[in-house]
């Protein structure tokens, strides 16, 4: 059991596997191989270290948030800025600990998927250090919406490739990055954002991403002397999330609470709660909650967000869901736009509009807590990225 | 279900299956009918039937458009089964699907249901060995053939599994990529039929690109089967049933030129 807890075989439970095309499966045990090599290599970690202190601004601060601790009248309200890690998000974690797995492995070209295009930016920024050709597949759709993370994207060195099948967003992109997997697995590197995909795939981004907690744990014994009380995080695939409960899973004193997009509303059929309102299945090669119709068509993820805009979710939440190791709730487009601008107001800092959802559930719980209970919220990303987005949706 | 049935039946003649493939309700629910008699009328020794999914990993750009066009004109499982009954008395019937359908419906249910509309065969792009063991068990009790499929990746302990779990045949990916026609036949193609032949006795078919009768009878003198789909498609959406009909006969004859195998 504790072996599939730990994802080594693939599963959580019964979530996970490697539901790919015969082609993949080489690319995946290779990949298994070389993780399994490298994740205790001493040279591989000083390496890892080196550069997340030096290139990605390592560790992020936990901060205290005055204003809105005082503001909610609960418990203490603790950010752990990912927002300040380097590209504006925590998705550079990953990104830096797969990019010396694929050197190690000897690939030459990367490719990534991307909605909103933090994991792009990323993935470009990392291809640039590391000298390596970079193809990253984004919905044509999400181009135009996220334009500034294309330019990015561009100005590494990256190839920004529109894909037009489908709904030409994030669940569309993913699929033809795979594909370009499928027919380039020899030289190629795919750097999958999230807690997704097939196996070995949630586990080792899980396991890149789990800096943020272990960060989380020392900083809370420094800064209030023992564990949060509850971390509360945004899910869309579920990375930040994982990344940041996963040095407390098993801790009865830790409430673990996931926030996914309601979008306009869970009524409203547009929304991006799929351990919320999905339904067990297979998407992108692993079983999970994946929302679709009752004839096992994968329908469209909705939210103001790009980032939580995906019909599916890691297989590690669904086990976490089924074991009430994590609570999970949704929060809508308004009101993630309500903390959005409350929390740039009150402390200074225009979170991006996923973490935003954390924020506007985070009061909730501050208040269930109490005051002198101490409540951590990942502070996944900045929200330089959504300023127009917002500006439009609330009139600035 | 009697052996003229069967996927296996379609082999062992002496001869490479000419194995035609079709997107469910593609151009219309009414057209992929005559898409089909006009493969049956062309000689096809297996119809494989797409069913459409909205996230079909494994395919190229041309089945990509085929399975949206599907999936709006309204293509359904059911409409697929239905489909499958009406050819499935005259030629074996595959159908290709994504798991996330099967799953959907529940696996038994869907076997049941496949193996009353006469379908034979099961190509699972999005089930490789290391999902597929619980799977192929209940498809073995509802008597539906499981066809695994092999690529040039897949390592020679991975083909014994393959050849063992193969109850219909062994699909042959002839190139690392998604479906779609090429100009000729892939260097390694080849070298996997042998690969798949030197581990099992099922009947090896390969598919991926075959794009001319030239490449279909060169496949055929290493192959058990030959698939088509992408080329068929595209033929399809510029000139009907009938065109690919006519084009799929042009393949039989450059196929039986090669002439009977030993």
């Amino acid at each position: 059991m504790q072996q599939k807890v730990d994802g080594r075989a693939g599963y959580f439970g019964k979530y996970g596997g490697k539901y790919v095309p015969e082609t993949l499966i080489y690319a995946l045990e290779e990949l298994e191989e070389a993780y399994e090599k490298y994740r205790n290599d001493p040279e591989f970690l000083e390496e890892l270290d080196a550069l997340a202190k030096d290139f990605v601004g390592r560790p992020t601060p936990l901060m205290l948030a005055e204003r809105l601790t005082k503001k909610w009248g609960g418990a203490n309200v603790w950010f752990k800025r990912e927002d300040l890690a380097h590209t504006g998000a925590h998705k550079i974690n990953n990104t830096l600990g797969q990019i010396l797995l694929a050197d190690r492995m000897g690939k030459k070209r990367i490719i990534a998927e991307t909605g909103a295009g933090q994991h792009g930016v990323a993935t470009a920024a990392v291809a640039a250090l590391y000298g390596k050709e970079c193809v990253v597949y984004m919905g044509e759709e999400d181009t135009h919406r996220q334009r500034l993370n294309v330019v990015r994207m561009k100005l590494m060195g990256t190839e920004v490739r529109p894909v037009y099948s489908g709904s030409r967003t994030l669940k569309d992109a993913t699929s033809e990055a795979i594909r370009d997997w499928v027919a380039n697995v020899e030289d190629t590197h795919y750097i999958i954002g999230s807690v997704v995909g097939p196996a070995p795939y949630p586990r080792i981004v899980r396991d890149l991403q789990s800096v943020i907690g272990s960060e989380m744990e020392i900083q809370s014994r420094e800064k209030f002397g023992g564990d949060p009380d509850a971390i509360v995080a945004c899910v869309g695939g579920g990375s930040n999330a994982v990344g940041a409960f996963h040095p407390f899973v098993g801790r009865e004193n830790v409430r673990l609470v996931g926030v996914e997009a309601a979008g306009m509303g869970i009524e409203s059929g547009k929304h991006g709660a799929s351990l919320g309102e999905g339904k067990l299945g297979v998407l992108h090669g692993s079983k999970s909650y994946v929302l679709q119709t009752e004839a096992g068509q994968i329908v469209e993820a909705y939210s103001v967000s790009a980032g939580l805009d995906y019909p599916g979710t890691g297989p590690e939440h669904a086990y976490f869901k089924d074991e009430k190791i994590a609570e999970y709730v949704s929060v809508t487009d308004a009101e993630a736009l309500e903390a959005f601008t409350l929390c740039s107001r009150a402390e200074g800092i225009i979170p991006a509009l996923e973490t935003a959802h954390a924020l506007f559930h985070a009061e909730k719980i501050a208040k269930e807590l109490g005051a002198g209970k101490n409540m951590v919220v990942n502070f996944s990303g900045r929200g330089d990225k959504d300023v127009e987005a917002a500006a439009e949706a609330l009139g600035v | 279900m009697s052996d003229a049935g069967c996927v296996s039946s379609a082999f062992g003649e002496g001869r490479a299956a000419l194995i035609p493939y079709l997107t469910g309700g593609y151009p219309s629910l009414d057209g992929a009918k005559e898409v089909g008699e006009a493969y049956i009328e062309a000689g096809a020794d297996i119809v494989e039937i797409g069913v459409p999914f909205s996230d079909p990993l494994a395919d190229g750009p041309v089945i990509q458009g085929t399975t949206k066009k599907a999936l709006e004109n309204g293509t359904d499982l059911e409409y697929c089964l239905d489909l499958a009954s009406g050819f499935s008395g005259r030629v074996p019937v595959a159908f290709l699907i994504y798991y996330n359908v099967i799953f959907a419906r529940g696996v038994e249910r869907f076997l049941s249901e496949a193996s009353d509309a006469g379908v034979s065969g099961l190509v699972i792009p999005d089930l490789p060995m290391d999902e597929s063991e619980e799977f192929s068990g209940f498809a073995a009790k509802a008597g539906v053939s499981f066809c695994p499929l092999a690529a040039p990746t897949s390592t020679d302990s991975r083909l014994d599994e393959i050849g063992a779990a193969a109850t219909g045949f062994v699909y042959c990916v002839s190139v690392a990529g998604v479906t779609g026609a090429r100009d000729s036949l892939p260097p390694g193609a080849v070298e996997l039929l042998r690969r798949v032949k030197a581990k099992t006795s099922a009947p090896a078919a390969l598919g991926f690109g075959i794009g001319s009768p030239e490449t279909a009878a060169e496949a055929a003198r290493e192959a058990d089967g030959v698939i088509i789909g992408s080329k068929l498609m595209q033929i399809v959406d510029e000139g009907g049933p009938e065109a690919a009909g006519a084009w799929l006969g042009k393949v039989k004859d450059a196929m039986s030129s090669v002439g009977a195998r030993g």
